[in-house]
């Protein structure tokens, strides 16, 4: 128990300074490595919750794909690569605090409904995680959304053909 | 591990995107940061599908991945569209709409 | 009759409108109209008069228990057994119905038929009627004929409405009524403005005096509680009004006398009357309005009796008027070319006698000497118009067109000789009788001072009528065309009068025992008692005599020119002769004070003040308060309306739309903006979730 909890305290400590870092930074560079971290950090915490499949599947898309459109992204729309000007428009602190209001309210919320829940750690939760058995879920329990996945992909890959190009 | 370690990361994640969607002026970062979102309601999802031994969850946070990728290809295609137009990035400058 | 005595006025009433609506048609263009309905009135007077002399006779009793057959039998008893008989209380047929109410107040329309009335309505129908004969010749071919007769009809209608009054008011419209006919009248030529002017003075003058009649109506009906006449009288009698009242109300009723009747100082408009047709002087300014005051007078005696205090024997106002207005009225008659202004103040000199009479109660000499002046005056008027209109561009200066006429119009000049020596007072003609009794009577009563004054007048009467006759029927004839005698229309009335004159004062010749008069008009009811003095021969002798030696001095002057020798010339020679005859001839100033003075100081510096008052003063108000409501009204719209309704209306538009401008910064087409909005009320909606569950 008590190796999960530092486990987790390390990598959720790391994750939220880098989610930080993505939000404050001012180079959109290091806010895109910022978020490869958080993105790790991520999959780690799946690991730490049995999840090994999403975990891996995290890593792959996230972190392989999504990642590296952000960079071309970020490429192409020929964003400076060195801190120019600032990043930030002029609703910054209404945000903040509008983000924080929401922080206190979720915490408090979150805090009077699973308070002194745990997630106890056993052999099932292993067979919950497994590939297997988010294999079969899928193609059992929710092929249709599954399938109305596939088509969204579909219409996303061919949707961003037609605004992104030339004509 | 308690749960509400998990949700409270996620929350925490969570408002950071917020705050970073609005209050950031480049149209990725502002992507970033729904990714951000994103990925603190899929811990949310992972920590109680680990809690209540239901796969749901999980499946659930795998179509989130899923249509994140689709939506940060098709978000990135609209920046790069309002780039081309606008030759900058700078969503401030986004204001066709104003009343 | 006599209770249908009211039919008198309504006849020549009936006429006037019948004159006006087809006079033009008839033949004789209205005149006809007017002497049938005047003659209808006179026969009906006559009768009414006989009735009421039966009436009086039967009560005085001529004999008890026998049969008095009517006609001369009766008379002639009456004549000679009559003398002291007690004057037993006739009651004067009353007859009235009732106008109109007003506050508890009734004011009706009535007769009251005693011996007064009955001889006033026989005097004004007579001489009404031969004037109306008389002008269907003098006013021949007039531009006005048809007017002319229907305005006297009216006159004789509204004289006889006057005499025949039961009440105050019914008097008073009477009155009135008499003026505006005399106005009318007098104005009948007003193209030429001096005509128009004489009537405006008429009229205005009068005016004056009617201001103090009013008052004296009204004084006398709030103390005695009614318009009455008999019951003011008998309420005056018996003491049950205030002494200090009946002097006030009575003193207001003499400024009616003194200007209806030509008092001094009231008698300027009756000289400037004569701008009339002569027929009109005769009947009006000589025998009828100009004797209404004295009618007044007469009817409501116990009011100024007891509040004059005749009874005493001291001076008092109503004698001394008269007797100042007889010498002013006779001397001023010495310095006239014109014959009619003349006659016209020898009529203001006799009205004098009348007045004074009463004045120092003489009731019935004064009443009866109204009676004999009628007829003698009215005489002479018609001689003059006779004289006159036989001349060629008819005249009236003496000077200029007259003389030597009693060859070539000899009816005119015995009528008119008979006449004079009848103002003059010579037995026994008919002024002597009536003139003698006021004379005696003043002295009797204690009032010696007006019997010396009545002698002087009677002196100075005599003379200047010499002068007149002498001026206009002996010498040699000054005018243009040729004199003749007038047409008997014109002569029979002239002989008529004449008769008259030396008939009528036998009613009352007392030296033979004779009171007709006395008996048969003297009120009994509501009448203080008289003293009538006794014929006093020796007065008589003085009076006579006095008005001989008049004749014989005038006569002297005039007649015998020649031989006047340091007489002759005498005004142009002596400044002081002239000073005095040119204050003579101007009307001892009068005219020029009341004109100039009075009536310019009002017309001038009162006026200007009024004027200035009402521009500036009222006009000022009145402006000021429009233009006060005006501002109110302008600061109304213009701050009340203006600004703040419309403010307030336009405030809510403007604040409208401010607030949308404000509302407007929020769709400012940044999609973060509206990110974070969302964001905020997802924060704030979970916040209230949570706060309230």
């Amino acid at each position: 128990m008590v190796a999960q909890n530092v486990a987790f305290w390390i990598v959720a400590v790391t994750m939220g300074a880098a989610a930080i870092g993505v939000v404050r930074t001012k180079n959109v560079v290091h806010a895109a490595l910022f978020l490869v971290v958080v993105l790790a950090g991520a999959a780690a915490q799946y690991i730490l919750l049995a999840a090994e499949f999403v975990a891996w599947v995290q890593v792959l898309i996230y972190i392989g794909a999504v990642i590296i459109l952000f960079l071309f992204g970020i490429m192409l729309t020929r964003a400076p690569m060195q801190a120019e000007g600032t990043l930030d428009n002029d609703q910054r602190w209404p945000a903040a605090i509008v983000a924080a209001g929401l922080l206190a309210v979720l915490i408090v919320l979150l805090v009077d409904a699973f308070g002194g829940d745990e997630i106890k750690l056993s052999d099932d939760l292993l067979e919950v995680g497994r590939a297997g058995t988010v294999g079969n879920s899928i193609f059992r329990d929710f092929v249709v959304p599954f399938e109305v996945v596939s088509m969204l992909l579909l219409a996303a890959l061919i949707g961003a053909v037609a605004i992104a190009r030339r004509d | 591990m308690a749960l509400n370690q998990f949700l409270i990361l996620s929350a925490f994640l969570f408002c950071t995107g917020v705050y970073g969607v609005l209050a950031r002026r480049n149209g990725v970062l502002v992507l970033m940061s729904v990714e951000l979102m994103l990925n603190a309601v899929n811990i949310n999802l992972i920590a109680f599908s680990a809690f209540g031994r239901d796969v749901a969850g999980q499946v659930f946070a795998l179509f989130i991945i899923t249509i994140a990728a689709a939506e940060v290809g098709v978000g990135l295609a609209i920046v790069l569209l309002i780039y081309r137009n606008l030759h900058s990035p700078d969503l401030d400058q986004v204001e066709q709409l104003k009343g | 009759m006599l209770r249908n005595a009211w039919l008198i006025p309504l006849l020549p009433a009936l006429s006037f409108v019948g004159i006006l609506l087809f006079g033009k048609r008839l033949p004789k263009k209205g005149a006809e109209l007017g002497i049938a309905a005047v003659g209808a009135s006179l026969v009906m007077a006559c009768i009414a008069a006989w009735q009421w002399i039966d009436r009086v006779e039967d009560a005085l009793g001529s004999g008890g228990g026998e049969e008095h057959a009517r006609g001369l039998a009766a008379f002639g008893r009456g004549l000679v057994a009559s003398g002291e008989g007690e004057h037993a209380a006739v009651e004067p047929v009353t007859r009235s119905v009732t106008w109109l109410q007003n506050g508890g107040v009734d004011i009706g329309v009535g007769i009251s038929i005693d011996g007064l009335a009955v001889m006033m309505m026989f005097v004004v129908t007579v001489v009404s009627f031969l004037v109306h004969v008389y002008s269907t010749a003098y006013m021949e071919g007039d531009r006005r004929f048809t007017h002319y007769y229907a305005f006297l009809s009216l006159f004789t209608a509204s004289m006889l409405l006057l005499v025949v009054a039961d009440n105050t008011l019914q008097l008073l419209v009477g009155w009135e009524l008499v003026g505006l006919c005399s106005f009318v009248l007098i104005g009948h030529w007003w193209e030429e403005k001096p005509n128009a002017d004489a009537a405006v003075k008429a009229f205005l003058t009068t005016r004056v005096g009617d201001v103090g009649l009013m008052i004296g109506i009204v004084i006398l009906f709030l103390s005695a509680g009614t318009f009455d006449i008999q019951a003011i009288n008998t309420q005056a009698v018996d003491g049950e009004i205030g002494h200090t009242l009946l002097l006030v109300a009575s003193s207001c009723l003499l400024l009616g006398i003194i200007g209806k009747s030509g008092q001094f100082p009231l008698h300027t408009w009756l000289p400037d009357a004569m701008a009339g047709p002569t027929p009109v002087s005769a009947l009006i300014h000589a025998a009828t309005m100009v004797v209404a005051g004295v009618y007044l007078g007469a009817r409501l005696f116990p009011v100024f009796y007891e509040g004059f205090s005749i009874d005493d024997g001291t001076v008092n106002i109503m004698a001394l008027v008269g007797g100042v207005t007889i010498v002013i009225g006779a001397v001023l008659a010495f310095v006239q070319r014109d014959i009619k202004k003349v006659l016209a103040y020898s009529t203001i000199s006799q009205l004098g006698y009348m007045v004074m009479g009463l004045g120092v109660g003489a009731w019935v000499a004064a009443v009866f000497h109204l009676f004999t002046h009628a007829f003698f005056k009215a005489l002479l008027f018609l001689g003059a118009g006779s004289v006159s209109h036989s001349g060629a561009h008819h005249g009236f200066d003496m000077k200029s067109d007259m003389g030597g006429l009693r060859k070539h119009m000899p009816i005119t000049f015995v009528t008119f000789i008979i006449g004079s020596l009848a103002l003059a007072g010579i037995f026994p003609l008919a002024g002597f009788w009536s003139k003698d009794e006021i004379l005696v009577n003043a002295g009797e009563n204690g009032f010696d001072f007006f019997l010396i004054v009545g002698l002087l007048g009677a002196f100075l009467t005599a003379a200047y009528m010499t002068r007149c006759v002498y001026l206009t029927f002996f010498g040699e004839f000054r005018g243009q065309g040729q004199p003749h005698e007038s047409p008997p229309t014109m002569t029979v009335p002239l002989i008529v009068l004449a008769a008259l004159s030396v008939l009528a004062g036998f009613i009352n010749a007392t030296v033979f025992g004779i009171e007709k008069f006395t008996e048969w008009v003297e009120p009994t009811v509501a009448f203080p008692e008289l003293v009538h003095a006794e014929f006093d021969g020796g007065k008589a002798v003085i009076s006579v005599t006095l008005a001989m030696v008049g004749i014989g001095i005038a006569a002297f002057l005039w007649f015998r020119r020649e031989e006047l020798g340091p007489f002759r010339g005498l005004t142009e020679r002596n400044a002081a002769a002239r000073a005095g005859y040119r204050f003579l001839e101007n009307k001892y100033y009068l005219d020029a004070l009341y004109e100039n003075v009075i009536v310019g100081s009002v017309k001038g510096a009162i006026a200007r003040a009024s004027y200035w008052v009402n521009q500036r003063v009222i006009d000022g108000a009145v402006n000021g308060i429009g233009e006060g409501a005006t501002r109110v009204g302008r600061f109304a719209y213009d701050v009340v309306d203006q600004e703040i309704v419309d403010g307030a209306v336009n405030g809510v538009a403007v604040s409208t739309g401010q607030t949308g401008g404000l509302l407007r910064y929020v769709q400012s087409g940044r999609v973060q903006r509206y990110a974070l909005m969302l964001f905020a009320a997802v924060g704030l909606l979970s916040l209230a979730l949570l706060i309230f569950n």
